[in-house]
């Protein structure tokens, strides 16, 4: 208990001590304060029981914003109508997901009722398939070098984390301002010789872009988390396969790669999960666009329900159940590879 | 066979060797590389947010904010530009110029305004100077709601960070600590909820929000987020790995439980404590969906709405949303630049985000 020796006075005390210890003294009036009341409490239930008043405000609050709220997502979604209440609202029992689901053609977002929704899950199924697979490859790639003997390397891992920190509104219009008709990257090209491209107005750039950016942004996270779980293989193992005359491709297939398995599936899972959930970064960019080009489903479920007239809230909340058990299914996979590699 | 070998010496650990080979040189390549595509994109928002209008829509772009020099002259209120004029004996005098008509200009001596004479456009280069334009940062915080901004993020951030590590620290010593009934059925609870975003139960949340009255309130950003399953995860297995006698000599030495908790338990969790305070207000500071949902005043707007917002209303208005994103972005690279290791390693040690 370091900060408590705060609470005694010597006679020679650094600044940032001081500091400390003047927090510290807040830190403990305040609680002392809850005890007047918290002391009796215990008293009159038992200290066993004091273990429901801790749990207490958190599962309070939990309840009331994450579990409540789950719950009532699926008799949101049996329900029509434009009123927030469930009373304004008439029960429809699955019209909504019958909607959403109403296509001829699963493949081709024209032939359905909901054609919005089909090209936002198309154009995720896209968008997630490259840059779960960009991401993993460059965060492994870079991982893997900055593994080696790097010098520098708390500079690097640094500078590589840095883009995670930052918001995704400030992300993208970082973004915005570099791929604009008169931005850097146009200047580039200019000076090679090439066509300026006006990458914003332009579906195929956008999709490119979009993926590139969030994987700029977020590689440096997944990066991390394989260095550490590199860093924890031991070192002994290579030097016996060393000993052996194991070439080092043979090092790479036969220990790193089977060593590192487990840390990559937690990459992957996480990498995906948050894929799905693409958002504020594309809304900000490209507001979906051009067209519907970038149009991911958290817009749908954000469009559908918030900011198109009239508010179709039982429509939204189809979407979300349904992109909820999509989640439910990669996180469930995660606890099963987690559970199966742990038995190893 | 060669090439083999060396995609697989370049792809393994090869610490502690003597000599330079061509793996290294790919490596610090492929490092070099890779940093300037993360670094120059921040840099060349820095750069950009010190230029002028004028200087914004110059393409190509110069890299360093030259802008154009101004002048004051005598009988005009605002300062003029200042060019390089040539005139037709070749002969080349610094003038400033009064308005512009076609491809005519009217300009004159700075120190003679009286004498109007005309230029043809192409006849005069700009006078440019190496200088910062800080009016791109000052005017959009007087004349917009930035700072109104900047305090909503700030409460929002500070109330949100010490609401959760109080209620996740206080429900994760119950449950690494005591014994008692619902306690696994809590757990599983949190442990199943771990991976489902806010972007799921949005229209539900809404709801609550509404009925409880916090739509355009800042409570209604701060609480709902407030209970986090990671956070009780996280500082639940630091917990469990306290000594349970610390806290047994503590109850003999007639210790209430709430001063358990807050003199011997939370000061020894300080760096779980301390891992989850980063992500909270990383997490709260970056947060854009539910604050965009909740709040549609625009005096209760986060700086990440107000930016959105911002640069909506003003698309052109580069130099002020450039200025704006900086300033938005400076408050996280100032925590980083302190606590990048730190950051950095409690993030590879629990593995989330």
């Amino acid at each position: 208990m370091t900060q408590k020796s705060g609470s005694y006075s010597s006679p020679r005390r650094s600044v940032g001590e001081m500091i400390r210890a003047f927090f510290y003294e807040i830190y403990a009036f305040i609680m002392n304060l809850a005890d007047v009341v918290l002391t009796p409490l215990q008293r009159v239930i038992g200290s066993r029981n004091m273990a429901y008043f801790f749990v207490l405000p958190n599962l309070l609050i939990f309840g009331i914003f994450v579990l409540f709220p789950m719950l009532l997502n699926f008799r949101y979604a049996m329900t029509s109508g434009t009123g927030l209440f469930l009373s304004d609202r008439p029960f429809v029992g699955f019209a909504n997901y019958r909607a959403l689901l109403n296509c001829t053609n699963f493949f081709d977002p024209n032939t359905c009722v909901e054609d919005r929704f089909w090209r936002a899950i198309w154009n995720t199924v896209f968008f997630v398939g490259f840059q779960v697979l960009g991401m993993v490859i460059f965060a492994l790639v870079t991982a893997l070098i900055l593994n080696r003997g790097i010098r520098g390397r708390g500079f690097f891992r640094s500078v590589y984390f840095y883009p995670v920190l930052l918001s995704p509104v400030v992300v993208a219009l970082i973004w915005k301002w570099i791929l604009q008709r008169d931005g850097l990257i146009n200047a580039v090209l200019i000076s090679l010789d090439q066509e300026r491209v006006n990458f914003l107005l332009n579906a195929d750039w956008t999709k490119f872009w979009v993926i590139f950016v969030s994987i700029w942004a977020q590689m440096g996270f997944y990066m991390l988390i394989l260095l550490a779980g590199l860093q924890s293989i031991p070192a002994d193992i290579y030097e016996a396969s060393a000993i052996d005359g194991a070439s080092p491709w043979q090092d790479f297939r036969g220990i790193t790669l089977p060593l590192l398995m487990p840390t990559l599936f937690v990459v992957l899972v996480l990498a995906l999960i948050r894929a799905v959930q693409v958002f504020d970064q594309v809304y900000v960019l490209t507001n979906g666009g051009p067209g519907t080009a970038t149009f991911y489903m958290v817009q749908y479920i954000y469009n559908t329900g918030f900011s198109g007239q009239p508010q179709r809230f039982g429509l939204a909340a189809a979407a979300s159940v349904l992109l909820g058990l999509t989640l439910l299914i990669f996180t469930l996979i995660q606890l099963w590879l987690g559970r199966s590699s742990e038995a190893v | 066979m060669l090439f083999s070998t060396n995609v697989g010496e370049f792809l393994t650990r090869t610490r502690g060797r003597r000599r330079w080979d061509v793996t290294d040189v790919i490596a610090y390549l492929y490092l070099a590389f890779g940093t300037l595509l993360m670094f120059l994109p921040v840099l060349w928002l820095v750069l950009s947010s010190f230029k002028t209008p004028a200087a914004l829509v110059k393409f190509p772009p110069s890299i360093l904010p030259y802008n154009q020099e101004m002048a004051a002259v005598e009988g005009y209120d605002e300062p003029l530009p200042l060019f390089t004029v040539t005139r037709e004996d070749g002969s080349t005098a610094q003038m400033v110029q009064i308005r512009r008509v076609g491809i005519e200009a009217q300009m004159a001596d700075p120190a003679n305004p009286a004498d109007v004479i005309s230029v043809n456009i192409n006849d005069r280069e700009p006078v440019e100077k190496l200088s910062l334009a800080w009016e791109n940062y000052t005017e959009p915080l007087a004349r917009f709601n930035f700072l109104t901004y900047l305090r909503n993020s700030v409460i929002v951030t500070v109330a949100a960070t010490i609401i959760t590590l109080l209620i996740n620290s206080m429900a994760a010593f119950a449950l690494s600590k005591f014994e008692f009934r619902g306690r696994d059925v809590i757990l599983v609870i949190i442990i199943s909820t771990l991976m489902i975003p806010i972007s799921v139960v949005l229209v539900p949340v809404f709801l609550v929000i509404t009925s409880v009255g916090w739509v355009n309130s800042l409570w209604g950003v701060i609480i709902p987020g407030a209970a986090t399953p990671t956070g009780v995860f996280l500082l639940r297995q630091y917990m469990l790995t306290l000594p349970d006698e610390l806290l047994a000599s503590a109850r003999i030495d007639g210790a209430s439980e709430w001063r358990i908790y807050w003199q011997i338990v939370l000061p020894l969790a300080a760096p779980a404590l301390a891992v989850l305070a980063i992500f909270s207000v990383m997490w709260r500071w970056n947060d854009f969906l539910w604050p965009l949902i909740v709040l549609s005043r625009s005096e209760l707007f986060t700086l990440q709405v107000g930016l959105n917002a911002f640069q909506g209303e003003l698309n052109v208005q580069w130099h002020y949303v450039l200025a704006m994103t900086v300033l938005t972005l400076l408050p996280i690279t100032i925590v980083f630049a302190f606590l990048q290791r730190f950051i950095t390693t409690g993030i590879a040690t629990t593995g989330m985000k």
